[in-house]
């Protein structure tokens, strides 16, 4: 069997389809982020915390309610896009004109009570959540047994993130969106209601986060710290990617999670620091960000 | 001359009176600060915030409510601390408490790291110290001292419990799923020694950082080796994500997951159907017997949880302190601990078990099996009892110890 540099090659192309499994996560909630960013010039630090509602609503949803995973993926991020459009109408709104720093101290102080509230009602040690029939079982892909629940992982978050990218770059919609980023005075002289429009990105992007929730509920544990795991490299990988660019943000997520899993295979001690280095290497080249544009 | 004699007489009469009132006494005792004062010091919030956490402040109550809520007609009071799983959180908080509260007593403080350093300043201090949260047998070797008391088990007796057994049935080629800090190192070098005394071998490891979300990588690493036992020297969410991981890859169909530190909380997090058949080490189990299962429902009323056995071994440790204290009549803790040593202990926890010159508490442990989602019968009813490990089988003897205080 072939190897590179002493791994069997097989074991690589695994891992590498793993990198894109967990990519597809840090694509998805790096999307929102950067689309908030972008629109709301808003650090939303409450991202990991609305994610781990997601997947806290689609437990709820099949233990009280009986509704299953398929209806779950619809109905999490609706309800957590509500929350979000609540949040931004009652807070958010009124901190557009300040610093950057107040806008990530009220959504970090957000997260830590919406944390805290799960962990007082549900502990930490997380709740199981079942991969739905259709997609138990695994595909054997020669190199690897891959479970077709991560292969629906990617394929729906990949999916998602082009038709977000499709809309805001493509469609009309997208194109008042764009004209209100760059300059919101004038947008809203030609009659577009631009806080209307904030309102629903903020919702939109929460509810990305909440859509990720519903995927990760059942291949991860749904605890209520699985957002604050997670939300640290989702900035990082919005930096490494460039604040506010959305193609970016997905193509930077998909590619750190592939360095993340070889990492994993060649030093797996460094796994969870890699991509700070890779941060670092970016910050220091293109301080931008590898997809940004200097202001 | 005569009244001289007949004084003396009067002051030695008094003093034999004092002396001959010895239990008279006790029964109004000397209490530092007028009362009993009891730490509860672990991880409020945390991800171990299931095994002891609020639950095992209400363990210390009920300890001291079944004690009867007093002692020597003083008050019995438990307070509480988050040490945040960091080191130097517990250590000055341990410090504060000591010094300036007139804590008497610490109990619980998981997380090794966090344990090794609260017993530093229980011997600096001179202070009563039951850890019954952490697993590093450092405790009761390099790290032992007077005034520590490892209470509930330590990585000894997981490795030779769940890592025996499961060679004796076969299970002999092995590979390590390792979290990357002292406490994972331990499990897995302590399991390892078991195996390769057994007559196991060990292909490999690997070590993942701690609160690694996804498990994936590492289980496909473990599958490569071919080894027919995947050893999780890790513990908490770590150790769910990776059999919820190990299940989804299919690699419990050809191998098999041990659990070398599985909590019921954890259980209760993974469902049955994915951790069925893991066979596992247990300190004690709340569905044992007409006594564990009257404390478990009595603790369930409170927390709306069943107890893991670091809150059963709270509750137990409080109840042997306090009787301890009523015994040697002073919260003085060089006769507490003298105390200690000398009685059997006997109560929901244990049976017979006795505290060493180390401080380890020596008691039966348990391999448990989990059960099937067919064979569980009502809510938490997970374990079956596959043997009990005796006491004197289950820890590290005495002649292996690397305690200063045994003298060889």
């Amino acid at each position: 069997m072939s190897e590179v540099f002493g791994v069997p090659l097989q074991a690589l192309l695994g891992q590498l389809m793993l990198g894109l499994v967990n990519g597809s996560f840090y694509a998805m909630l790096s999307l929102g982020l950067a689309v908030i960013f972008g629109m709301l010039n808003i650090i939303n630090f409450a991202h990991g915390a609305l994610y781990m509602m997601g997947a806290f609503i689609a437990w709820m949803s099949l233990e009280y309610l009986g509704i299953g995973y398929w209806w779950s993926l619809l109905l999490a991020p609706v309800l957590v896009g509500m929350l979000g459009i609540l949040i931004e109408r009652s807070m958010l709104q009124w901190l557009y004109k300040l610093d950057h720093l107040y806008g990530l101290l009220l959504t970090f102080g957000l997260a830590l009570i919406i944390e805290g509230l799960f962990r007082d009602l549900f502990g930490v040690s997380g709740l199981p959540y079942t991969i739905p029939e259709e997609l138990a079982g695994a595909f054997n892909l020669g190199f690897m047994f891959l479970p077709k629940y991560r292969a629906w992982i990617v394929l729906s978050s990949l999916t998602v993130c082009l038709l977000t990218w499709f809309m805001i770059e493509k469609t009309r919609l997208g194109a008042y969106l764009r004209a209100a980023t760059e300059n919101p005075r004038l947008t809203q002289a030609f009659g577009i209601n631009v806080p209307l429009m904030v309102m629903l990105t903020y919702g939109f992007g929460v509810a990305l986060a909440g859509f990720a929730g519903v995927l990760a509920a059942p291949a991860l544990q749904v605890s209520p710290l699985m957002g604050s795991n997670l939300i640290i490299v989702v900035f990082a990988v919005v930096v490494i990617g460039g604040m506010g660019s959305i193609l970016g943000s997905i193509l930077t997520g998909l590619g750190l999670g592939v360095i993340e899993g070889l990492t994993k295979v060649f030093y797996p001690e460094a796994s969870a620091t890699v991509v700070f280095f890779v941060m670092v290497l970016v910050l220091l080249l293109r301080p931008a960000g590898l997809f940004g544009r200097e202001k | 001359m005569r009244r001289k004699i007949l004084s003396t007489m009067i002051q030695s009469a008094l003093l034999s009176l004092t002396l001959a009132g010895g239990p008279a006494l006790a029964q109004s005792g000397k209490l530092s600060g007028d009362m009993v004062k009891i730490g509860v010091m672990n991880d409020m919030s945390g991800l171990y915030a299931d095994i002891g956490g609020p639950g095992s402040v209400e363990a210390a109550k009920m300890a001291v409510a079944d004690f009867g809520g007093k002692i020597f007609g003083k008050p019995i009071e438990v307070v509480a601390a988050d040490h945040q799983n960091k080191p130097d959180v517990g250590a000055s908080k341990a410090r504060e408490w000591f010094d300036a509260q007139g804590v008497d007593m610490i109990v619980d403080v998981p997380t090794s790291s966090v344990g090794i350093a609260v017993a530093k300043v229980a011997n600096e201090k001179k202070r009563a110290y039951f850890n019954t949260g952490s697993a590093s047998k450092a405790l009761t070797n390099e790290e032992c001292n007077p005034y520590t008391v490892h209470y509930a088990y330590d990585t000894y007796a997981l490795a030779n419990g769940t890592g025996k057994a499961i060679v004796e049935t076969g299970g002999k080629s092995w590979f390590f799923l390792t979290a990357d800090y002292a406490f994972g190192h331990a499990l897995e070098q302590d399991t390892a020694a078991v195996v390769k005394a057994a007559g196991g071998q060990v292909l490999g490891a690997v070590r993942h950082p701690l609160n690694a979300s996804d498990f994936s990588s590492f289980l496909l690493q473990a599958q490569a080796s071919k080894a027919q036992i995947i050893g999780l020297a890790n513990a908490g969410g770590d150790t769910i994500n990776s059999v919820k991981a190990a299940n989804e890859f299919g690699l419990t169909k050809n191998q098999t997951l041990a659990g070398l530190l599985i909590f019921i909380s954890d259980i209760h997090s993974l469902g049955l159907k994915t951790a069925q058949g893991m066979l596992l080490t247990d300190a004690w189990y709340w569905d044992m017997n007409d006594e564990t299962r009257k404390f478990g429902r009595r603790f369930f009323e409170k927390m709306k949880r069943m107890p893991s056995f670091d809150q059963a071994a709270v509750y137990s440790s409080v109840l042997t302190y306090l009787k301890a204290v009523k015994a040697a009549g002073t919260d003085d803790a060089d006769a507490v601990m003298a105390q200690l040593k000398k009685a059997k202990i006997n109560d929901v926890f244990a049976k017979n078990g006795y505290i060493r010159q180390d401080g380890r508490m020596v008691h039966d442990m348990y391999l448990m099996q989990v059960k099937s989602p067919e064979e569980s019968k009502y809510p938490w009813d997970y374990f079956k009892l596959k043997k009990v490990i005796p006491a004197e089988q289950a820890f590290q003897p005495l002649s292996l110890s690397k305690c200063p205080l045994i003298k060889k």
